[in-house]
């Protein structure tokens, strides 16, 4: 009956069968014919011989890089980069930002004056390079590691302070762990904890953009960015997305950060396939593999990748950004547990997205050891006066707890914040309310 | 033989058919097949609609089943807003169950389409179409199999508003769909009911029509009227078996309100869903037998729910029984109960009952003894009034 059925709606001119896009047009194999003609796979050739594919005798997926080690460009024929001097210096100072907010930070958090901090010491060249790359109309969804996104993209100190105090000028109105920033424009969503969740999230707001500028010609064409690890890339949500995305033509851009290690996992239990690139290609995704330290690759590498994005009415694409988580993985994390420091100490040494740039701008003539200085002292104290503003402003007052829930605060959480009420009032010595916005009119 | 036997089967007892659900014994009284061509639960007269004051007045209206009451739902919706956008596995076709019936040849393979089979995916894919304005409806083909995109729903589509705080990005505008509830013969994994499951999850409304009319307006009001993620959960053995007079304008039904389906002033009996049906007909067979008056509720939003409706009529009856398909441990019934024990305990005359599935899985075989039936009903109607 159910074939009959399907039978009857191939033929019928009102079912929509005939407009979704079909990969073959004869259900039967042409006769002589030297390639299979199966709907799953179509224009594979037979071949007698049986030959498994080893992914090992595969060459590994090269890295494209720009400049080496010294801040040099390594290609003396390749096109300008066709961004100003003083362009690249803002994401020198970005990537220097963020790696001196970080150290200040993390020592702020041993000393127990914050919750929680992780720095991204190793990897401001992805977020800073791939971001520089953005209009501000784009969109972002992020993991955690790439506060350099949000400082390329204006986020402010204050804004970073805020939301790592928990504070009443906190976008997150107080209710996220520190470092789940968020920012309404340029949109950047807050993050949350749960790994890899935003990756089908990303292709779904990707394919809502593409709707958008289809039905309003007047919205200009805009892509997601969506940002993700080595290891969330083992979770499920990474191969829904990727996947949904292919088949949808979602203009989203997936920017791996491969930084050799989920907290203590290393990539060799993590996969054994050739990193995450290989895997885009299996999806049928535009695919490359970017040296993670250098900044111009990963800004060039992302510039086509947005084109490509927004060409052929949209077309995810895979980047793999191959750096070294240089710092622990948290504050709560003593990395050292499971891998040398001299390993650390090393990559440190030997390489990182800072120093690169810095040879490149001090090629130039753009840097000196002396603006170096300067720079960091202020930055430093800056940050320093930030901090000290965000500590001493006042938390959200307390009925924060309970609204955004719903669109509408409930009828049962009225009733919950009432109660709460009552509860602080008779036993005002047992909570302290001075830090909160109002104190117990705050609810 | 086979065939000889079957039909004979049929001469004697016409809606009886070979699979576990519906083969009560020949002396039932109480657990007959449902009628639903006469119960008073659906509109069969168009006129029976302009007595319902949720309907809208003076309008035209067509006899539907609950799955064309949902493609009507759908195609108005569709209609109404190009940022409505509909998916899911084998939607495109139609559905399996039919609910999208022609709707990508009407609005278009960019609004209507078929996703890869990734639940995750599915829900994942709809809270970002609505983070960046869209009101994306999505479908899981069978509640039985949303478990994949559990953390999508719980920690992502409910906590999203809250978590942006002041920077307003939410995913409101989602609706997930899903054909819920026992057939009869759908075992384990296409039988069951995990709307208490969502329940226990701030940020998420979870919704459950009884009837094709409720169907629309409930869809409606999920897609429109709130900003607030919805799981829509679709009895599925009610998308061919419920008929009814449907209006077939755009209307809404509000969300989070419980219907007083039948008045009475002995015994209050909350429910929603397929089971409505079972409740009508165990409160026919008591009110005949015992004389007695029972006013029946329809829950409709599961939450958050209408406490006060519920509250006001134990109030009035003193005396409350929750029936539900799914299973009774830490089910909707255990809130129900509890809320009434903390609000009405005073007027209390008996505890509360609740009868529901037990509490265990739904093996092809035992599904009649394991779900909640007219028997069932009619025993803890009998035993609460007799208290």
């Amino acid at each position: 009956m159910s074939l009959n059925l399907l039978g009857r709606f191939a033929r019928s001119p009102r079912v929509a069968l005939n407009r979704v896009p079909r990969r073959w047009s004869s259900i039967s194999q042409r006769p002589g014919s030297d390639r299979v003609q199966f709907p799953g796979a179509v224009n594979s050739k037979f071949t007698t011989e049986m030959s498994f594919i080893n992914p090992t005798d595969l060459p590994s997926i090269p890295t494209f890089r720009v400049m080496n080690s010294d801040g040099e460009l390594l290609d003396p024929n390749r096109k300008p980069l066709g961004v100003s001097n003083e362009e690249i210096l803002t994401w020198y100072k970005n990537m220097l930002a963020v790696s001196v907010m970080d150290v200040v930070m993390f020592e702020a958090q041993r000393q127990g004056r914050l919750s929680f901090y992780m720095v991204s010491a190793g990897e401001e060249g992805i977020s800073v390079g791939s971001a520089a790359a953005l209009t501000p109309d784009d969109v972002v969804f992020a993991q955690y590691r790439e506060t350099g996104v949000f400082q390329q993209r204006g986020f402010t100190l204050k804004d970073f302070m805020s939301q790592l105090f928990a504070n009443c000028n906190d976008n997150g109105r107080g209710r996220n762990m520190p470092v789940h920033y968020g920012s309404k424009y340029p949109r950047i969503h807050a993050i949350s904890s749960p790994l890899a969740t935003q990756i089908p999230q990303a292709s779904g707001a990707a394919y809502a953009l593409k709707l958008q500028s289809l039905q309003n010609p007047d919205i200009p064409p805009r892509i997601v960015a969506c940002y993700f690890g080595e290891g969330a890339a083992s979770e499920g949500d990474f191969h829904a997305g990727l996947n949904i995305a292919a088949t949808r033509s979602s203009p989203v851009v997936f920017i791996c950060r491969n930084n050799g290690y989920a907290i203590s996992t290393p990539t060799l239990e993590q996969y054994r396939g050739d990193g995450i690139a290989s895997r885009g290609v299996g999806y049928g995704i535009d695919t490359i593999r970017v040296d993670g330290n250098d900044i111009f690759a990963v800004y060039e590498a992302m510039q086509e990748a947005r084109r490509i994005a927004l060409s052929d009415g949209g077309r995810p694409v895979l980047i793999e950004a191959m750096s070294y988580r240089v710092s622990h993985h948290s504050t709560s994390d003593d990395s050292f547990a499971y891998r040398a420091r001299v390993e650390v100490e090393d990559w440190k040494r030997r390489d990182n997205p800072i120093i690169r740039l810095r040879k490149w701008l001090e090629n130039q003539g753009l840097w000196n050891e002396d603006l170096e200085r300067e720079t960091r002292d202020k930055m430093r104290k800056d940050v320093l006066k930030a901090f000290g503003e965000a500590e001493r402003e006042k938390k959200p007052p307390i009925r924060e707890a309970f609204t955004d829930v719903y669109e509408e605060i409930t009828e049962e959480a009225e009733a919950q914040m009432k109660e709460l009420k009552r509860i602080l009032e008779t036993y005002p010595d047992e909570y302290d309310l001075r830090q909160y916005q109002d104190g117990v009119k705050g609810i | 033989m086979h065939t000889l036997r079957s039909s004979t089967l049929r001469l004697i007892r016409p809606p009886c058919r070979r699979y576990s659900t519906a083969a009560p014994s020949a002396a039932s009284r109480l657990n007959l097949p449902i009628d639903y061509r006469s119960s008073p639960l659906l509109h069969h007269s168009s006129a029976s609609l302009s007595n319902n004051l949720e309907l809208p007045e003076s309008t035209t209206s067509k006899s539907l089943n609950m799955y064309q009451a949902i493609n009507s739902a759908l195609r108005t919706a569709l209609t109404a807003s190009n940022q409505v956008m509909l998916f899911g596995e084998d939607v495109a076709f139609g559905g399996v169950f039919r609910c999208s019936m022609d709707l990508q040849s009407e609005f278009g393979s960019d609004r209507v389409f078929n996703t890869p089979l990734t639940e995750q995916g599915i829900v994942g894919f709809a809270i970002g179409a609505a983070a960046e304005g869209m009101r994306p409806v999505a479908e899981i083909q069978f509640a039985d199999y949303v478990f994949p995109a559990f953390d999508q729903i719980v920690n992502e589509a409910a906590k999203f508003r809250y978590r942006e705080g002041n920077t307003e990005a939410n995913a409101g505008g989602m609706v997930v769909r899903m054909p819920c509830g026992a057939v009869g013969h759908g075992a384990l994994y296409h039988t069951q009911s995990p709307e208490a499951l969502f329940a226990h999850v701030p940020g998420v409304r979870v919704v459950m029509p009884r009837s094709p009319s409720q169907a629309k307006g409930l869809l409606l009001a999920s897609i429109f009227e709130h900003n607030d993620p919805v799981i829509f959960m679709e009895p599925k053995i009610l998308y061919r078996a419920a008929v009814e007079h449907v209006p077939s304008e755009y209307y809404t039904i509000p969300l989070s309100k419980a219907e007083i389906v039948k008045p009475g002033n002995d015994l209050t009996i909350v429910s929603y869903g397929q089971p409505m049906y079972l409740c009508s007909a165990a409160i026919a067979a008591a009110e005949k037998a015992m004389g007695v008056n029972i006013e029946l509720i329809d829950l409709r939003t599961i939450y958050p729910w209408d406490r006060q409706t519920v509250l006001d009529s134990v109030t009035k009856t003193g005396r409350a029984i929750v029936v539900h398909e799914s299973m009774i441990n830490y089910g909707v019934g255990a809130e129900v109960a509890a809320t009434i024990q903390d609000g009405a305990f005073l007027r209390l005359e008996a505890p509360v009952k609740r009868v529901a599935g037990w509490s265990t899985h739904t093996g092809l075989e035992f599904e009649k003894f394991i779900l909640p039936d007219v028997a069932r009903i009619y025993d803890a109607i009998k035993q609460t009034l007799e208290y």
